[in-house]
């Protein structure tokens, strides 16, 4: 839900106070605050205190929407494991935990980069950001180049659902891969849309727009790439690690 | 035409200043039009149900057509017309205004979510054009995503986006809400419009990605062949009812309690009277929401869902009748000893009262597990989901709608033309709908369209009742629309209510208020003894 | 904007050591058989490391209560998802289906 088919270039909600309209000189002379507009803040705030907080409130009700689109695809997980715990370690067999571990360890560096630009950002430290939002969008490619080539590798094993399914696997494990590639795949595509964002960010924060009185953007944006890397600190341990002690299984 | 005033309708001027608005108040008519251009083609599907029920055989359309007319009817007017009618366009209009702000918190994000409602309703179109989809408007798999060849990929990723357009203007009035209100007003002192408004912003933040995610599973299945629901993989479709229905039954609660939003306020105004027990009303409205999300297993009884959830579910279903109930009577309890003024809006408004008795009370039968074993997929159900999502949130919108035109658009409509369409309204639904519990009861299924003759007096009486139905709408559209072109212009406060929307001029300016209001009164302050207006 | 508090690079660095030490620990653990406290062990650290973020990498310690009570609806209502609908599943044996 977060990412529809055309992505806009922005993830909605994380973007919002956007910084590409300035609202200086703007002939309303109406009501009763008293402190100067900064050119950031939007005619309908009042305060730029009450515009961060409205932008953090809101990216974090998004998340929420977020938690539960994710939310169903995990039930579907319970459920069938539940049910099929065999066919799931089974499947879990086949996945490379060394690769999926990197991944790990590369949002994880993301991550950090990440909370680090914001920091920048909060401290006014023009190199700072761009150093760590650049890190950030990198690590966030290696990422989905590594999930490039365990996808390959699946197609390669006839482990992708449907007609050419390896015949020799007991049928629930073609359940198993079905919630993979939807689980790992719409969060590799919300990795995507965290990618452009950041390019976005990176952009203004290199036209210098942010600063110890403005980083708004800077952190919304950094809520919702965090919020990717905890459902991958999910789904790390569920897809990948329950085959690793050579359970039962096929 | 008389002199327009200077306003949010005519300043700045031109279409692309309405397409590339800010203004939530542009953005609110805008959904208007829409959902009213919506509303008519769902009642196109629903006019050829009705002919075709009028005679037992399945004679005007073929079973693959009847399919897709009962679908269509279902996806247009729920997601197109039901779900976002109030909250879009009375909610959109009113919550900055009544929360004394000059906008929702993220405008541009408002005018995505038309966007994104329109660029889904196109879609839908496309469906329709393309050859309709027949899945039922719960399009349960393995039918959905294996069987069915039509549209239901397209259909689905049009209802997917009409669902994020949902998320946006939900999540855009839980933040106005909570960081927005102006200086002194608390949460007390809000209308209690804007109570049920926020509760259903949060059933649509907690309920809608999760239908999304059903969407998107069920889009896998079938064009991916990522058989998730698959029974031949082991997969359990019933998994999908359960996931489709944690979001659409809280979905109701997003169809009815924006009306009972805006009951709440034209009781009051009726009455010219405090709302009995406002904070318990408060209160239902959050009961309500967050109940409504434990209930989804009463649409799975029958359908191997283990006796024992059942059980549960049946008896939290019973439950959250209870909040709605404190309402109904809290409605009741305002009117009595009120002064109540026989306008227009007060025969909207107590036409919902009597539906939404009806139709809740029908729900506790169905919320007997016992009883729902054989009422269930009957006409039974037909009639209580009717009663609720017509009778009730229809109603409360077009009393709201009539209430809020003055205000909206600066213009008086026909004030006995408006009570003749609340009377054709309420009489020709009762006439629909009411033989349709008897049918269920008789044993008549939904979603046939040739049943035994026996039941076809009963049919009968529900198509003519659907004629007078759709006259009592065609008759509102049309004098409203025309109350644009040759209507009184309306004074801020026609009906002598109270509400910071009333002091501001009809229509409102962009801004809504010259200055920031500082609000120190409780909500409908009215003083007793009565007040004379001007209409 | 004075009411921002700004954490230290150090903070944000110990916390990242901390998520890729656990990182390292469910893999260790995950690689023995501990019979059913696998799954256990493996959830509460992916919870661990979740609330790290969460508190420190999001910042919602400095938040407002406002915020708190939305990041803990959130999971909330997900557990209610799981709950109920797993209900049904795990009392199917008990008193049985409707019709079998």
């Amino acid at each position: 839900m977060a990412n529809p088919a055309t992505p806009l270039g922005s993830s909605p909600g994380a973007n919002e106070p956007t910084v590409h309209h300035a609202v200086a000189g703007h002939a309303h002379g109406a009501g009763g605050h008293a402190q100067a507009h900064h050119p950031k803040l939007q005619h309908h705030f009042y305060s730029m205190e009450q515009q961060l907080e409205a932008s953090t409130l809101g990216m974090w009700v998004f998340l929420v929407t977020e938690v539960m689109f994710f939310g169903g695809l995990f039930m579907a997980y319970i459920v069938y494991r539940t049910m099929y715990p065999d066919a799931w370690v089974g499947g879990s067999h086949h996945l490379n935990v060394y690769l999926g571990g990197l991944n790990t360890a590369v949002l994880i560096c993301s991550s950090l980069t990440m909370v680090l630009a914001v920091r920048a950002a909060q401290v006014g430290s023009r190199n700072g950001q761009i150093v760590n939002l650049i890190l950030t969008i990198l690590l966030g490619t290696v990422f989905l180049v590594v999930k490039y080539f365990e996808y390959a590798s699946k197609f390669e094993h006839h482990l992708v659902p449907g007609p050419h399914f390896d015949p020799t696997l007991p049928t629930a494990q073609q359940l198993f891969f079905s919630l993979y590639f939807v689980m790992t795949g719409i969060h590799a595509a919300h990795m995507v849309v965290g990618i452009v964002l950041m390019a976005i960010i990176l952009v203004m924060a290199w036209k210098g727009q942010f600063g110890p009185d403005y980083y708004n953007p800077v952190e919304i944006s950094g809520l919702y790439w965090h919020f990717v890397d905890i459902v991958w600190i999910f789904l790390f341990p569920l897809l990948y690690l329950l085959g690793f002690h050579g359970g039962p299984g096929a | 035409m008389q002199e327009a005033r200077h306003s949010y309708l005519d300043a700045p001027y031109g279409i692309a200043s309405w397409l590339l608005t800010k203004d939530h108040k542009r953005i609110a008519m805008l959904y208007l039009i829409s959902i009213t251009i919506f509303f008519g083609i769902g009642g196109l599907f629903a006019a050829g149900v009705r002919l075709e029920l009028m005679t037992p055989e399945g004679d005007l359309v073929s079973s693959d057509m009847y399919n897709k007319l009962f679908t269509l009817h279902g996806v247009v007017m729920i997601f197109f017309f039901l779900i976002p009618s109030i909250p879009a366009t009375l909610g959109n209009f009113l919550i900055p205004i009544m929360c004394g702000t000059k906008d929702l918190a993220f405008p541009r994000i408002n005018l995505l979510s038309w966007y994104l409602y329109v660029a889904g309703a196109l879609l839908t179109l496309g469906v329709v054009a393309g050859g309709g989809v027949d899945t039922g408007w719960t399009f349960y798999t393995p039918y959905s995503s294996q069987s069915s060849n039509t549209n239901v990929t397209l259909a689905a990723v049009g209802v997917f986006i009409a669902g994020f357009s949902s998320i946006l203007t939900g999540f855009n009035f839980i933040v106005t809400v909570h960081r927005m209100r102006a200086p002194g007003l608390t949460w007390f002192r809000l209308p209690l419009f804007v109570w049920a408004q926020y509760a259903t912003s949060l059933v649509m933040i907690l309920g809608t990605p999760v239908v999304a995610i059903t969407i998107v599973l069920v889009m896998a299945e079938r064009a991916l062949h990522l058989g998730i629901f698959d029974p031949k993989l082991g997969g359990d479709p019933v998994l999908m009812q359960h996931l489709f229905w944690f979001y659409s039954h809280p979905a109701v609660y997003i169809m009815i309690l924006p009306g009972m939003g805006v009951v709440s306020e034209l009781v009051a105004a009726v009455s010219r009277k405090q709302i009995f027990g406002y904070s318990f009303v408060a209160f239902s409205s959050l009961a309500i929401a967050i109940l409504g999300f434990l209930v989804w297993g009463h649409h799975l009884f029958v359908s191997s869902q283990s006796i024992y959830a059942g059980l549960v579910f049946s008896i939290i279903t019973m439950l959250v009748a209870v909040p709605s109930a404190v309402k109904t009577f809290n409605w009741a309890a305002t009117m009595y000893k009120g002064s109540i003024t026989w306008e227009s809006p007060t025969y909207w408004v107590i036409g919902f009262m009597g539906l939404f008795l009806i139709g809740g009370l029908t729900g506790l039968f169905l919320a007997a597990m016992g009883l729902d074993i054989h009422l269930t997929d009957t006409y039974f159900v037909v009639a209580h989901f009717h009663y609720i999502m017509v009778g009730g949130a229809i109603m409360a919108f077009l009393g709201g709608l009539h209430f809020w035109w003055p205000k909206m658009t600066g213009r008086m409509y026909n004030e006995s033309l408006g009570k003749v369409a609340a009377i054709l309204v309420f009489v020709g639904f009762n006439l629909t709908f009411f033989p349709q519990f008897v049918l269920g009861y008789l044993g008549m299924p939904r979603r046939y369209h040739a049943y035994p003759a026996e039941f076809q007096v009963w049919n009968v009486m529900s198509t003519l009742g659907a004629t007078v139905l759709g006259a009592g709408y065609m008759l509102a559209f049309s004098y409203l629309v025309y109350s644009l072109f040759k209507g009184a212009l309306a004074p801020a406060n026609p009906w002598g209510a109270k509400g910071l929307e009333w002091e501001i001029p009809s229509p409102p300016p962009t801004f809504n208020f010259d200055e920031d209001p500082i609000v120190t009164e409780p909500a409908y302050n009215y003083k007793p003894g009565r007040e004379v207006h001007v209409g | 904007m004075s009411t921002a508090h700004i954490g230290t690079v150090r903070l944000y660095v110990t916390v990242f050591a901390a998520l890729l030490f656990f990182t390292l620990i469910t893999v260790w653990v995950a690689g023995h058989d501990f019979g059913w406290l696998n799954t256990p062990v493996a959830l509460g650290i992916a919870v661990t490391k979740a609330s790290l973020v969460v508190i420190f990498f999001m910042g919602v310690r400095y938040n407002t209560p406002l915020t708190k009570v939305v990041v803990i609806a959130g999971f909330f209502w997900l557990f209610i998802l799981f709950g109920l609908g797993m209900m049904d599943y795990v009392s199917r044996p008990w008193l049985g289906v409707p019709g079998r």
